[in-house]
């Protein structure tokens, strides 16, 4: 169950479109490492996590992802509202525009569309959490990339704000597997799946 | 109420759910810790209190504080792309 609130995590007021930019900055909507995916890869993975305090940590940041997943498609509608066709032909927004007019569709910087092939669910909590952490910090690469690119305060901003959280997140998931590695059967040194392998040992509250 | 306070309500709702949204993160990996649960709890009662408020004078911004005395003020103010903030 979710409830929507009507307002972003984090402002977003861009004043002068670019719609460069936002050919770059929507590979954070439906790109390998954007929010679309991250949120997809946690809500996904919660079922058989054995954990309740780390099914809620995934329940929290895949929540929080839908919350910046906002944040970015609001920047890419805010880059390319009113364009004239003559800004779409001079800013190279023309084969993104010819198929999506204004509209905002998840695809990744290259034009390649949106695919749950960026994220696994692998049925294996110590498996899940590496990726997640792996996720959280190629997402934060892609962030530091785009503020390489970027010279407009109003979308460093939020960019930057976004970067941030990918830290905090890279950082509780790393607090997660380590709780999911201190409750691991002592025998179990190499920490094959606790959740397949022994579902019943593991499944400790 | 006018827009400037409007704006400033708006802008405390942000700062006192960002404060929810980070600790309630951390309280995941630390259920625990005294500290971070009060830090929570003092910024949960604010963020609720200021989203009673705002409904009260603005319009909501979430569906449990929508009440059907006027018109249906949910789908009729700003959505948070719209740049009307």
């Amino acid at each position: 169950m979710w409830n929507y609130e009507k307002r972003l995590q984090y402002p977003v007021k861009i004043k002068r479109t670019d719609a460069k930019m936002a050919k770059m900055i929507i590979t954070q909507f439906g790109g390998p490492d954007g929010e679309l995916a991250a949120s997809m890869r946690y809500l996904a993975q919660r079922y058989d996590m054995p954990y309740r305090e780390i099914a809620g940590l995934l329940t929290d940041i895949g929540t929080e992802e839908l919350a910046h997943m906002e944040m970015i498609c609001t920047i890419v509608h805010q880059l390319t509202r009113d364009l004239t066709p003559e800004q779409i032909k001079a800013e190279g927004f023309e084969d993104y525009y010819v198929d999506h007019t204004l509209g905002v569709w998840p695809m990744a910087a290259s034009g390649a569309p949106f695919t749950s092939n960026y994220f696994q669910s692998k049925g294996d909590p110590i498996t899940n959490l590496t990726e997640d952490m792996a996720a959280e910090q190629k997402a934060r690469t892609t962030y530091d990339n785009i503020l390489r690119l970027v010279k407009d305060p109003d979308i460093c901003d939020p960019i930057r704000f976004l970067r941030a959280r990918e830290i905090v997140h890279f950082q509780r998931f790393g607090e997660g597997l380590r709780r999911v590695q201190d409750q691991l059967d002592s025998r179990n040194f190499y920490a094959f799946n606790p959740s397949f392998s022994n579902p019943k040992k593991c499944n400790g509250r | 109420m006018a827009d400037y306070d409007r704006k400033k309500l708006m802008h405390y709702i942000d700062a006192v759910s960002f404060a929810v949204d980070d600790s309630k993160l951390f309280l995941d990996t630390h259920p625990e810790d005294k500290e971070a649960l009060e830090y929570f709890d003092n910024y949960n009662n604010a963020r609720n209190r200021a989203l009673n408020q705002y409904a009260a004078y603005f319009g909501p911004l979430t569906i449990s504080t929508a009440s059907c005395d006027r018109s249906w003020q949910w789908a009729k103010e700003p959505w948070p792309w719209e740049m009307e903030d």
